[in-house]
């Protein structure tokens, strides 16, 4: 089974990319499996499930998302070798812009959109600069000059990766999408497998359920600021 | 790849490439020292600032390279010629064989007719992803008469298809200046300044209403932005084939507009209802059920019909300038339109 991880900020049009490219796969590559990770509640299981794919929901609650996503990763992938799946695409929404699920030879995707501004790429670290390929959506809403500033930017955090255009509503470039999603590699288990990048340390009082604010609590994995302050022109 | 360019001390390296601190402003590293290399910068940033900003070390230094070879090829690249582009039909919504075998060059200008709905734009996403029988109308696209490669069809640095689409939505904060200065320096253009003072002056030439310079982009009118994002395809986008999706007549000379392109040797392909861009082209496709029904080449009894058309258009835009002066329209319609013998 092929499995591909697909990140991005929130509403970037991550299910939208997925399901427009799936239409594609499903063609010629037979059946595909959702899952979804989210922390809170996610509404996208109905989108997949009117589009025809079978999907499962995981909920990280008060865990790390990405956390939460390591740990399960291997447990997706073998739910989805019982299912039978030809592909297996997980969408995450990364919400800190720092974490990133891309694990070494699985297909990384990232998702960012035009909308989001031109210095967005710069924002997002390792979903970005670590994935394999950057798909830019909602280019139908700005002028081709800002397309190409924003690939050009996009090229410019992750130099490495495959830029494509895809329209999450009319499916165009899903096609050219489907066509990279095919050279993935085939997975039977991640046990040995390792991240692109590490995970953002998270050991405080904080992580456990502390609510009280003041130095006496702070304790484990603190960050303190330094008070730089910013100078005109640099 | 170029690992030498790791080792050249700044100052050397920008008087070759002056685009190569970009990479590293990108990421929010700067340099004083012109005898500094980026190896050496990229050494200095402390193992808790990479990791602050999601990089490693080793990634970096790949990443620089990488961007300076995309950087050289798309300086190089930016002025991909192509000879012809060619359109095989498919097939209609039922089934039914288009039958036709198209072949357009540069300076062609090529009209997309039909009723709404009926699949103009379908025919324009074939074009932009260059279809091989695999999107749903079963079209072939060639490049020079060859199937293009899949690094051709996939690659954004290749792409030879600019789109100007219908909404001019822009989502930046900038003015015309500052705006067509970042997409020239995204382009690697070398002489910023005068780019873009070309670009703002043609695109004056093309619009009914002067802006200036400075004028942010969300004051423009939907004609100035229009007018602005052609000039900016034609005279900055290296893309050979441009695709239009209708070009409205609110306050832009589209004549002068068509021209600018064809002059620039691009293939433009433009989906209209208007029957003065219809006729201005050599040839145009008429469109229904999704399919190509026809092609009609622009007959002479056409073009002398469009010379009608386009003195009464002429005649249009000086009522709609009236208008705009504050002057009355209280003359004779009929005579002024060439009316009169008619309504006699
Ligand atoms: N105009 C336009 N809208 C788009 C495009 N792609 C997605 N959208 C819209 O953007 C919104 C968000 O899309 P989703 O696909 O739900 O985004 P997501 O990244 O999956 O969002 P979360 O899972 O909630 O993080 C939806 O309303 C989509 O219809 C696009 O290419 N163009
Ligand atoms: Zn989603
Ligand atoms: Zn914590």
């Amino acid at each position: 089974m092929k499995l591909i991880t697909v990140a991005g900020p929130p509403s970037a049009g991550k299910t939208s990319v997925i399901i427009k490219t799936a239409e594609y796969l499903s063609k010629y590559k037979g059946k595909i499996g959702i899952v979804k990770f989210d922390c809170l509640s996610a509404l996208d299981h109905r989108l997949y499930t009117e589009a025809g794919l079978t999907v499962v929901t995981g909920l990280s609650g008060n865990l790390c998302p990405d956390h939460y996503f390591v740990s399960n990763i291997d447990d997706c992938v073998q739910w989805g070798l019982e299912k039978g799946f030809d592909v297996l695409i997980s969408e995450s929404a990364g919400l800190c812009n720092r974490c990133a699920p891309h694990i070494k030879g699985v297909t990384a995707v990232c998702v960012v959109d035009c909308l989001s501004g031109v210095d967005t790429p710069q924002k997002i670290g390792p979903m970005l600069r670590y994935a394999d390929i950057a798909v830019i959506t909602k280019g139908d809403i700005v002028s081709q000059a800002e397309r190409e500033v924003f690939a050009f930017r996009v090229r410019q955090a992750n130099p490495k990766a495959a830029v494509m255009f895809v329209n999450g509503i009319t499916g165009q470039g899903a096609y050219d999408l489907s066509f990279s999603f095919d050279e993935a590699s085939e997975v039977t288990s991640l046990e040995g497998a390792r991240l692109r990048f590490s995970i953002p340390a998270a050991i405080c009082p904080y992580c456990v359920g502390e609510t009280d604010i003041g130095v006496a609590h702070q304790k484990g994995n603190v960050k303190k600021m330094a008070f730089k302050e910013a100078v005109p022109n640099e | 790849m170029n690992n030498h360019l790791l080792k050249v001390p700044f100052g050397r390296l920008l008087q070759e490439h002056p685009y190569a601190g970009d990479y590293f402003r990108s990421i929010g590293l700067s340099w004083k020292d012109s005898l500094l290399t980026p190896a050496e910068l990229i050494e200095s940033v402390d193992e808790e600032t990479m990791e602050d900003a999601g990089l490693s070390h080793e990634q970096m230094r790949t990443h620089f390279l990488e961007f300076m070879e995309q950087a050289s090829a798309l300086m190089k690249g930016s002025r991909r010629r192509l000879n012809s582009l060619t359109v095989i039909g498919g097939t209609d919504k039922n089934g039914r064989a288009e039958n036709v075998e198209l072949e357009l060059r540069p300076g062609d200008i090529m009209c997309i007719v039909g009723p709404t709905g009926s699949g103009k734009s379908r025919l324009l996403a074939d074009i932009e992803c260059f279809a091989q029988k695999d999107t749903p109308t079963g079209r072939t696209i060639l490049i020079d008469g060859k199937t293009p490669s899949q690094e051709e069809r996939f690659r954004f640095e290749n792409k030879l298809v600019a789109q100007l689409s219908q909404n001019m939505n822009f989502v930046v904060d900038l003015n015309a200046e500052n705006f067509v200065a970042m997409h020239a320096s995204s382009r690697m253009v070398v002489d910023i300044e005068n780019t873009v003072a070309a670009v703002i002056e043609c695109a004056n030439e093309l619009a009914g209403e002067k802006f200036e310079r400075t004028t942010a982009l969300t004051q423009l009118s939907g004609g100035q932005s229009r007018a602005l994002m052609i000039a900016d395809t034609a005279l900055l986008s290296s893309s050979p084939i441009v695709l239009i999706d209708e070009i409205e007549n609110a306050g832009i000379d589209r004549k002068k507009a068509l021209d600018l392109l064809v002059k620039k040797e691009k293939i433009v392909l433009m989906s209209t209802h208007d029957p003065i861009l219809a006729l201005m082209g050599n040839r145009r496709i008429a469109i229904s059920n999704g399919g190509i029904s026809a092609v009609i080449e622009t007959g002479e009894k056409e073009k002398e019909n469009l010379s009608v058309l386009e003195a009464y258009d002429a005649k249009i835009l000086s009522i709609r300038n009236m208008l705009r002066a504050g002057k009355k329209i209280d003359f004779g319609m009929e005579e002024f339109l060439g009316l009169a013998e008619k309504a006699l």
